[in-house]
């Protein structure tokens, strides 16, 4: 398997003056389900546009499965199959008519019947897409995608405002195109998808890539695998996150309006330790929880901000 | 509009097991019957394209309707020299078309102050008669012309020519008549200028174009069928609202319908292409529809759809034959009551092919798909 997408040294900037990507680079493999990871606003969208060649590039290069958007943009179109991030179909087509239409583009498109059973869409075939629901209608804009019969599926934000279990159906259909051998490269920023979904992660913070990995590599790079939260009553004193700091197996602290929260290896030594450090200095413990360490505390602690913060 | 029909599903099933590779015009195709599909099911469309125009030209039909000579209204005030006003009228042949009545002179200079009587006849205190009119209200000015021959010739004056009048009122000279055509006209810009213009920005607006562009896709197929779904509407359009002319005011069509649907057509693509450039980068249905109003604001008023642009000054007239729709009025006009061959009329024809023309070679220059 070779490399599917490739990209080095990406720019864009708007009107001369927005730096929305600065200088980007990824190598993403085929068969690999990659994702972008980061908040609103970090250049998500517009790397993946760039790599859709749906927009210019201010510099760099990008190749797609050997190829270039300047001399096979048609033959790329063949085996790609993009759902942009909100695209609003005719509401006055079929769910069919809408495939159907989509399909009549591609020199080799896959049946629209087998793609509709698919994307279980088969009883909603002859409905209005104006009626269908949220879940539905991002199910059908990924039908359109894959109707091409596409090597390379683009996903950019594929379930961002969708329920739960219809957020479910969406990865099950994903994971089943990557198992037919598809690539997929999506952009997200929920952390639960990106740690489910995807082989390999680039967590993308203004324009630039901070940290890549696998999302276990990721975490593990946090330098531990648990989280301990807790606060305490009366006012912190400058010397309490030294103190945290201090306890043992914690790599590092960080104070969120009196919340701490302490990255750790082995929670079992941390915490009784905790506990002691409370009682001699005089104050009470009001919360404490421990968890697993999640991609959302890698976020947190190579930016300073949370994902979803605006 | 039996247009576009889906394909059979009995056929679907049969491409199932394995679809058959697209053919070159398979893009064009689909995306002309999906937009045949979408008109056909929004009812917006159907009224502003069937029926708006079809109440307009019976409103306007029936409110401008051929009918006689309005009766004019005098007031005589009585006097020296106006005794015999009164009966002069009432026993010329022309007595039914105006209507007389004697009255004091505050009252009749009142009434005609308010447009209650078209002229007042007055003694003049020598033994003779003085007419007071308005010269700037035409009937009053008709008043003035008719009673005065009425009385001249109740005087016993003798006209020195003979002459005969024959009324003329056929199908072809009235207004609705004159009407007819300029509608076409008008429906033909509005519904290439919304139907092309706004849904192209309101398309790029939803992302849908960017989506398209995604896709394999031919863009010239894209606009192709755009065009073509005006065609087939245009064919429609004009017929329902030429034949609504023929049932319902009997208007006489002189010229080919193979020459007005080639009309129809250009005008179609002209307004198409205008459409296209006026869309071409708007980003927004709001900013569109201000964009398409200002653009076709001047024809309405100066392309001759409602009255003729031959009222409008001297001077302005070049710029007027210059607009795309005056030529398409005019050849319209020139086609359906005079029955004009085409190849009579290249001056209009050019017109609207070099606005079609030049505003497609823009639009695609500049047109922005994402």
């Amino acid at each position: 398997m070779g490399t599917a997408i490739q990209c080095k040294d990406l720019r864009k900037t708007y009107d001369g003056k927005v730096e929305a990507v600065r200088g980007l680079n990824l190598a993403i493999e085929a068969g690999e389900c990659f994702g972008l990871l980061g908040p609103n606003g970090a250049g998500k969208t517009t790397t993946i546009e760039i790599l859709e060649g749906l927009l210019a590039p201010t510099s760099g290069e990008v190749t797609i499965l050997g190829q270039t958007w300047s001399k096979d943009a048609r033959d790329l179109r063949e085996q790609l199959g993009i759902s942009l991030q909100e695209t609003r179909l005719s509401e006055k087509l079929t769910v069919r008519e809408t495939i159907e239409l989509f399909a009549s583009f591609y020199r080799e498109p896959r049946s629209s019947g087998e793609v509709l059973d698919e994307l279980q869409l088969t009883e909603k075939a002859d409905s209005w897409v104006g009626k269908l629901s949220g879940g539905q209608r991002q199910r059908l804009a990924v039908a359109t995608a894959l109707v091409g019969n596409p090597k390379i599926l683009f996903l950019d934000e594929p379930t961002t405002g969708l329920d739960p279990q219809s957020r479910r159906q969406l990865w099950d259909i994903i994971r089943a195109f990557q198992r037919a051998g598809g690539t997929v490269l999506l952009t997200t920023h929920y952390m639960d998808e990106a740690e489910r979904l995807c082989d390999r992660l680039a967590i993308v913070d203004h324009g630039v890539i901070i940290a890549e990995g696998t999302p276990a590599e990721l975490i593990e790079r946090l330098g531990g695998h648990h989280v301990v939260e807790f606060s305490v009553s009366g006012n912190a004193d400058g010397n309490a996150m030294s103190a945290w700091k201090a306890l043992p197996g914690v790599d590092s602290v960080r104070d969120e309006e009196g919340l701490f929260s302490l990255s750790v290896r082995e929670p079992h030594l941390t915490i009784p330790a905790l506990l002691d450090v409370v009682g001699k200095r005089g104050v009470e413990l009001v919360h404490l929880t421990t968890r697993q360490a999640s991609l959302e505390d890698v976020f947190v602690r190579l930016t300073g901000r949370h994902l979803r913060e605006e | 509009m039996t247009v576009a029909q889906q394909a059979p599903s009995v056929e679907f099933k049969q491409r199932a097991a394995a679809p058959p590779p697209n053919g070159r015009w398979a893009g064009f195709t689909h995306l002309l019957m999906a937009r045949m599909k979408e008109l056909k099911r929004e009812p917006e469309v159907v009224f502003w394209v069937f029926v708006f125009p079809i109440l307009l030209a019976l409103g306007l039909g029936i409110a401008f309707r051929n009918k006689p000579a309005d009766v004019t209204s005098i007031a005589v005030v009585p006097g020296r020299g106006t005794e015999n006003v009164l009966a002069m009228i009432e026993h010329s042949p022309r007595s039914s078309s105006i209507r007389a009545r004697a009255m004091d002179e505050a009252a009749a200079l009142q009434g005609l102050r308010l447009g209650k009587f078209d002229m007042v006849v007055l003694p003049d205190g020598k033994g003779g008669l003085e007419y007071r009119y308005d010269p700037a209200r035409p009937e009053s000015v008709l008043s003035h012309a008719e009673v005065d021959d009425v009385l001249q010739a109740a005087a016993g004056r003798k006209d020195s020519i003979a002459t005969t009048t024959v009324a003329a009122s056929e199908p072809g000279s009235r207004y609705i008549d004159f009407l007819i055509p300029g509608l076409l006209g008008m429906n033909l810009m509005n519904s290439g200028m919304w139907g092309v213009g706004f849904s192209l920005v309101d398309m790029r607006q939803r992302k849908l174009l960017k989506r398209f562009v995604g896709t394999p896709m031919r863009r010239s197929d894209f606009l192709l069928a755009i065009m073509s779904s005006r065609i087939v509407l245009m064919i429609v359009e004009v017929g329902f609202l030429l034949g609504f002319g023929v049932i319902f005011f009997h208007m006489r069509v002189l010229g080919s319908y193979l020459s007005i649907a080639l009309l129809g057509a250009l005008g179609s693509v002209t307004f198409g292409g205008v459409g296209l450039l006026t869309a071409s980068r708007a980003q927004k249905i709001e900013s569109i529809s201000g964009l398409i109003n200002l653009v076709m604001m001047p024809m309405w008023i100066f392309s001759g759809v409602f009255f003729s642009y031959e009222r409008f000054p001297a001077v302005v007239q070049p710029f007027i034959k210059a607009l795309p729709l005056t030529a398409l009025n005019d050849a319209l006009r020139a086609t359906i009551l005079e029955g004009t061959p085409l190849r009579a009329q290249a001056g209009r024809l050019l017109a609207l092919g070099l606005w079609g023309g030049i505003s497609f070679v823009l639009a695609l220059r500049w047109f922005r798909w994402a």
